[in-house]
């Protein structure tokens, strides 16, 4: 019998070795004479496990980790291939509570099937949604996505039904249906993950928006910095063509981004798509009725469109049925930074951001206390400890004035200095500023500059009524999400930890 | 990288062979930047006039993306990552001793990336295109060390 095991070929997985893992495997099986069939499979998400080597037994998948190159002949010696005991066996991966008590729905394949198979796709579900799709023509689509509650995954929150319906109703000779993975929040790789991991639910989401909307092209913007999800993405766009999934009727591309993170913004987004800078447009017109090359242009975060094929397939009712007031269905959360479990945690919205910390995530990586979670990327706020109870949800974000973004959470020990952070994000806003709006070119540069003096003890009172002002006067000025939300992080650090922005900085500071 | 020498027959072809996409500029950076590792001035005429666009337009584009840079780079890239998850696992400190240990290091540029990803496993790199993560000064050094 052949011996079926994955190694995941996840970049997160890949940066920890397991490439090297797989040669070994391959190396020792062949060494041994035993046949086996390596499959590179997604992340299951557990990145403190990976790489988790997981082998096919008659008791189900058999997951051993973390595990590096050099201790895969011992391992196979132990009884590998066979899911033999083993210091690092870590059981049926589903099993384990991390995983046990997440509800995947857009994440149910990423990790268990081969992610370049569309047979084990559809062995796995896959498809489903598009055929009801198609039986339920555009208006059931657009009614089916409306009544599911989804809300933009990107940031906004924005309602996806209302946002297809705008675009299926715009009269134009081509429409387009452009899929954001810019994904560059500091602390989130749920895009990067399923677009490696399960390709085709992509693909599939992207196919039944161009269904609703009658648009006949799509394009996948995809950052530069993840190089793995381009060649995956890519690879799955030929085989869905082969199969007659993608061609004349509706056909897709990746192109690539180049490092800007405002590209990320849905206008920007669309000029650099059409070969310009990544300069924020003002709006209206909305891309719904103007965007990609003047054509009406649905744009979506990955995840919106990959929860799309679980709606159509199950209805929107099984979808709403989860979640708490207007946030409906699931949200792959990601816990990230000073933490010891982190990894995908796909869930239904209301979890307290302190069951995420502390349960689930298991506290810190350093073992000290937690000190500040930043959730929802460079433009979100950081929380306090005290702020625990807050559940995941757009409007209790809001309600303390944070926001959940694309659903990152970044956990910091007392380690952290939050003048620094406070810092860091004022000094990311100058970075990457598109330049159209002063508030936000300059004010940027010139809050860098008062932390600093904070940090080095100048006139702290003063210099922090000045960072409140500038705050102020970018959250009113500012085009966009990066000049108006950068007085978030700033802001909630000199709320929840004054005692950072005191003059004991004159200390600290080297 | 083994990146080829500048040449301005082959980058005619390679932004020819682009440049009927519909908004080709990115496609075509990109393709140059692959094959050159760089895209240096020569390049604003070709691309200008393949595409119709005038140098301006076109240098005002390579001159906005981080990744596009118009001189040649040493012979590795080592892309620190800066953002805040790795800053909360200890990136700072160890991108400073980074810094500081490759300082004459001339044959690597050192390069702030925001973000790669791989935010639950950080501090995370990329050297010389590969991704690196759950780093440690020596894992870092053993990486670099590697590549000679
Ligand atoms: C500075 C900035 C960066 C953004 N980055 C992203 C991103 O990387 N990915 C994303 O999906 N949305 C991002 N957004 C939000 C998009 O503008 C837009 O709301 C989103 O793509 C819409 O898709 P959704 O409705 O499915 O969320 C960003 C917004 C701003 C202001
Ligand atoms: S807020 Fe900043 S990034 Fe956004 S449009 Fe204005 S200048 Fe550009
Ligand atoms: S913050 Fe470093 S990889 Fe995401």
């Amino acid at each position: 019998m052949v011996a079926r095991v994955y190694v995941p070929g996840d970049a997160a997985a890949v940066a920890v070795g397991a490439d090297e893992v797989a040669a070994a495997l391959a190396a020792v099986a062949a060494r041994l004479s035993t046949p086996i069939e390596i499959i590179r499979n997604g992340s299951r998400g557990m990145f403190w496990l990976e790489t988790l080597v997981e082998v096919e037994t008659p008791q189900g998948r058999i997951g051993y980790g973390p595990i590096e190159a050099p201790e895969v002949p011992d391992l196979v010696a132990a009884g590998l291939f066979d899911g033999a005991p083993h210091a690092k066996r870590v059981g049926r991966p589903d099993e384990i509570p991390f995983l046990a008590r997440q509800t995947r729905l857009t994440f149910a394949r990423c990790g268990v099937i081969d992610p370049g198979s569309l047979d084990d796709y559809r062995g796995h579900g896959g498809l489903k949604g598009l055929e009801r799709a198609r039986d339920l023509g555009m208006i059931g689509i657009l009614d089916e996505v409306t009544a599911s509650g989804l809300r933009g995954r990107g940031g906004a929150g924005f309602p996806t039904g209302i946002k297809w319906r705008t675009v299926a109703e715009a009269v134009a000779d081509r429409k387009f249906v452009v899929c954001n993975a810019d994904e560059g929040d500091s602390g989130t790789f749920a895009d990067r993950m399923i677009m490696e991991g399960d390709p085709f639910v992509l693909i599939e989401g992207m196919i039944i928006a161009g269904l609703a909307v009658e648009a006949s092209y799509g394009y996948v913007y995809i950052r530069s910095e993840y190089p793995h999800a381009i060649a995956a993405l890519e690879r799955a766009i030929v085989t869905a063509r082969e199969a007659g999934l993608l061609g004349a009727a509706f056909d897709l591309e990746v192109r690539a981004g180049a490092g800007a993170y405002v590209c990320g913004e849905e206008t920007a987004l669309l000029d650099s798509l059409e070969g310009k800078r990544g300069v924020v447009r003002v709006k209206p017109p909305l891309p719904a009725h103007k965007g990609l090359f003047g054509k009406p242009t649905v744009v979506n975060n990955v995840l919106s469109l990959a929860a799309i094929p679980f709606i159509l397939a199950e209805g929107a009712a099984a979808y709403r049925t989860f979640g708490m007031g207007r946030s409906r269905g699931t949200m792959p959360i990601q816990l990230a930074g000073n933490i010891r479990r982190g990894g995908l945690y796909e869930t239904a919205f209301g979890v307290t951001l302190g069951e995420l910390v502390e349960d689930i995530g298991g506290g810190t990586w350093s073992g000290r206390p937690v000190r500040a979670v930043q959730v929802g990327g460079p433009l979100g706020a950081y929380f306090p400890p005290s702020l625990f109870d807050t559940p995941f949800d757009y409007e209790a974000f809001a309600a303390r004035d944070g926001l959940i973004g694309h659903g990152g959470v970044v956990v910091f020990d007392d380690s952290v200095d939050m003048a620094r952070q406070a810092r860091f994000a004022m000094q990311f806003c100058a970075v990457e500023s598109c330049g159209k709006c002063t508030p936000c070119r300059l004010g940027a540069v010139r809050g860098t500059e008062v932390i600093d003096k904070i940090i080095t003890g100048q006139d702290v009172a003063a210099n922090l009524s000045l960072v409140e002002d500038l705050c102020h006067t970018m959250k009113l000025g500012s085009l966009c999400a990066l000049g108006g939300f950068t007085p978030y992080p700033v802001m909630s650090a000199i709320t929840h930890f004054p005692e950072d922005f005191g003059a004991r900085r004159t200390m600290a500071a080297e | 990288m083994p990146f080829a020498h500048w040449n301005a027959d082959r980058a005619a072809a390679i932004v020819a062979a682009q440049a009927n996409r519909e908004g080709a500029l990115l496609p075509v950076l990109h393709a140059l930047d692959h094959a050159f590792g760089h895209v240096p001035d020569a390049a604003v005429p070709i691309i200008a006039q393949a595409l119709n666009l005038s140098r301006a337009e076109v240098h005002g584009v390579i001159s906005f993306y981080h990744d596009f840079k118009t001189t040649p780079p040493p012979p590795h890239v080592l892309k620190l990552c800066r953002a805040e998850a790795c800053q909360a696992r200890g990136g700072e400190a160890m991108a400073a001793r980074t810094l500081a240990r490759l300082a004459d290091r001339a044959d690597i540029a050192i390069e702030a990336v925001y973000c790669l990803g791989l935010c639950a496993s950080g501090p995370a790199a990329m050297f010389d295109g590969r991704l690196a993560a759950r780093l440690d000064d020596d894992r870092l050094t053993a990486i670099v060390e590697a590549a000679g």
